[in-house]
């Protein structure tokens, strides 16, 4: 499927940009170094190869990867597009599969000129394809939370400046864990490239906390049938960890409440487990008083920001992360928001290289990898953000939530420091 | 988990997997016998059946129970209408060649599987169980202080899965008996022994092949109903049936409705202890191979009776 998103142009919009577009030029005299890339040669549109999980098992997620990135691809287009170009977005179905990956990877740089490919989410889609956009020199940005980009595995043009990896996540999460919950863990997680991160970093967190890791259940993403793989968790089990992907979520945690029934231990999860499902839904009752991971809080807090409010707003999500015409229609709000992000580093990138075209590919990457602090801000509505360009990965808060009530209340905030790990790979020192 | 529980549990997941599986197998094989079709779109009509499902409990929208015994009817009747328009606009005009149908059946496949997406959409829904009480099972254990009764953590099943081994017994026993005594069984007998035959003796052939094709289909969207409100609606779900029903049909003897059961409760049941008790992989990997011993040694099926 080819879906070409052109930013909607009227005679009176083109004149009504152009005219600003001016005023920005005659600004930059006074600030030069800001807007002095908005004179672009090239009024063709940037053209952001979307990968998209619109099939297969990441559909939910890739439905709303489209929308947040629709809604970015506007707010940029709204405020006059890149390097004064607008910015095209060209999704293309990858099927949640890692061979259709690299084959839409190749698209991208071969088909349809784009100047950079964007949005993959799936673990296995994103190892799958990168090398391909390696060889293909295009600079490919993922929003996919695998440890593979930090850990050194891919290469130079494979950068994840949106999202947080697994491994400072788990890595934030064990001392609450253990602090809270108890010390004798039991994982469940889906067994691929993802749940494996899981695996070993929390088993590794958790025992720095003096915990330890009774059993590690692993269940194929594909899965429909999940009772029983429960047996496996071992009696003197005082928290149960879950994280599961795929269409079946629902069905695993609703079978995990039925097994447990009355007497459950502690459970923590990852949203995960539920991303894209009513918290609502018959059956999930049990969840009441579990805690979850969140990447960003679906419901919106007490406290709620005015970037998230108006971050909220423009993707088409109400307060209780559903979308705004169709309450059923919940979001996959703790990860989408690395799409949004994302598209505005692509930006800040480019027009911090100047980038006019495909020869300034390894100046859009070294530019990016130039940048450090990402401010609390409408760019980045998650909240503040720190870039290792080394790793080509991001740090940032992580909250974890309470179900209370059939809603999700943030418990505890982690500082971005929570997060860090020492570097394993420079891959600056790598060639272009 | 000690391991009497274990076992039991074992036991229920393997009697909810092996009823659905009969019914969905017993499917593949009515087809089969009696029009010598492979039908590979056999896992996308209870793939059907079960996205219809999800269709008429939303539509109906009242009280869970309602919808479903509506889905109950109105899915296996839909799916059993497309199965028989497709035997008279595909499989007829194909006068039933053997590897004209498996071709004409793949393509089925992937029309409905595609029509699906594009009108259902990717996402798996849930259809919401008319009743689902969790029931603890408690367990007699001798201790110091003699017999004591224990209800332990994680030992229990839901009201629903022991209505789906009871539902999948009884529509069983009902099919067996339009088989073995109504004068479409007779007919549809009949056909299978002998289809020259039968033609002589005026049985319009081409009727009964519709009528099988329709059934075993809406006997697929039946085990689908049944199934969906513990799984979910999906339009890649069915694979796994597929697979399981031709592992299935052809351990039991390719035709033999008994066989196609019994293989079914066997494949199920030790499906189900094999994934609780090792891997699911492992259940699956044993099965095939299981499969291709029955194959090698025994190609009529460990019920069929030898070549005709």
């Amino acid at each position: 499927m080819t879906r070409i998103l052109k930013p909607k142009q009227t005679r009176r919009s083109v004149l009504k940009n152009m005219a600003a577009g001016s005023a920005l030029v005659a600004g930059s005299a006074a600030m030069p170094g800001f807007v002095r890339y908005s004179q672009a040669q090239s009024s063709a549109p940037i053209k952001i190869g979307f990968q998209q999980h619109v099939t297969g098992i990441g559909a939910a997620y890739g439905r709303w990867y489209g929308r947040t990135t629709e809604a970015a691809a506007k707010m940029i287009n709204d405020a006059g597009g890149i390097n004064g170009r607008p910015v095209e977005i060209i999704a293309e179905d990858d099927g949640t599969d890692p061979k259709r990956g690299a084959e839409v990877v190749e698209k991208f740089a071969n088909q349809h000129g784009c100047d950079v490919a964007f949005g993959t989410l799936f673990s296995h889609v994103v190892i799958g394809s990168a090398p391909r956009a390696g060889e293909l020199k295009l600079p490919y940005f993922v929003v996919s939370e695998g440890h593979h980009v930090a850990s050194g595995m891919l290469n130079r043009y494979t950068l994840q400046p949106g999202i947080t990896d697994v491994k400072s996540q788990v890595q934030a999460m064990a001392p609450f864990v253990a602090d809270n919950l108890g010390k004798k863990v039991t994982m469940i997680f889906p067994d691929f490239a993802f749940g494996h991160d899981h695996r070993d970093y929390f088993s590794e967190a958790i025992e720095k906390q003096g915990g330890q890791v009774l059993a590690k259940i692993a269940i194929p993403p594909t899965e429909s049938s999940f009772t029983r793989y429960f047996p496996q968790i071992p009696r003197e089990t005082e928290v149960v960890y879950h994280v599961m992907v795929g269409p079946a979520v629902l069905t695993f945690v609703k079978e995990m409440g039925e097994f447990f029934g009355s007497s459950r231990p502690e459970i923590f999860g990852f949203i995960d487990s539920l991303e894209a499902v009513d918290i609502g839904s018959a059956g999930l009752e049990f969840l009441d008083g579990t805690y979850f991971w969140e990447g960003n809080p679906r419901y919106a807090q007490a406290d709620q920001s005015d970037f998230d409010k108006a971050y909220r707003a423009a993707v088409g999500v109400d307060d209780n992360g559903a979308s705004v015409s169709d309450s059923k229609d919940v979001s996959t709000y703790a990860h989408m928001f690395g799409c949004w992000e994302t598209l505005h580093i692509i930006k800040a990138g480019m027009e911090a290289a100047g980038y006019a075209g495909p020869d300034d590919r390894s100046k859009l990457i070294e530019a990016v990898e130039a940048v450090t602090d990402m401010p609390h801000s409408n760019e980045h509505p998650q909240g503040a953000k720190l870039f290792n360009g080394k790793t080509h990965q991001v740090f940032g808060h992580q909250y974890i939530s309470k179900v209370s009530g059939g809603k999700l209340v943030v418990a505890h905030t982690t500082s971005i420091e929570d997060t860090f790990y020492p570097d394993e790979v420079d891959y600056t020192t790598q060639p272009f | 988990m000690d391991f009497g529980p274990y076992f039991v549990l074992a036991l229920i997941e393997g009697a909810v997997q092996a009823s659905v599986l009969a019914l969905t197998a017993v499917g593949l094989s009515l087809v089969f016998g009696v029009m010598r079709v492979v039908n590979v779109a056999h896992g996308e009509f209870f793939m059907l059946g079960a996205v219809l499902a999800w269709a008429v409990a939303t539509t109906i929208g009242a009280h869970p129970a309602i919808g479903f015994v509506l889905a109950l009817v109105i899915a296996p009747v839909v799916v059993g209408a497309i199965a028989v328009s497709a035997d008279v606009l595909v499989l007829k005009r194909l006068k039933y060649d053997p590897e004209n149908t498996i071709v004409a059946t793949i393509g089925l496949l992937y029309i409905i599987q595609q029509v699906t997406l594009m009108t259902y959409g990717p996402d798996a829904r849930p259809v919401e169980a008319p009743f689902n009480q969790r029931l603890a099972i408690p367990w007699p254990e001798w201790g110091e202080g003699g017999l004591t009764i224990g209800w332990p953590w994680g030992f229990g099943t839901t009201s629903y899965k022991l209505f789906v081994v009871g539902a999948a017994i009884v529509l069983l026993i009902v099919l067996w008996q339009i088989m073995a005594r109504s004068k479409l069984g007779l007919v549809m007998r009949a056909t299978q022994l002998d289809r020259e035959m039968a033609t002589a003796f005026g049985i319009q052939v081409d009727r009964v092949y519709a009528i099988a094709f329709g059934i075993g289909a809406a006997l697929a969207a039946l085990a689908a109903t049944l199934i969906v409100p513990i799984r979910q609606a999906h339009y890649l779900m069915g694979a796994d049936p597929l697979l399981l029903s031709f592992i299935v049909v052809i351990i039991g003897g390719l035709g033999s409705l008994p066989g196609t059961v019994a293989a079914a409760v066997l494949i199920g049941m030790s499906d189900g202890m094999i994934s609780m008790f090792f891997s699911p992989t492992l259940a699956k990997i044993l099965s095939t191979l299981l499969v291709a011993f029955v194959l090698v040694f025994r190609p009529q099926g460990l019920f069929g009776s030898r070549g005709r």
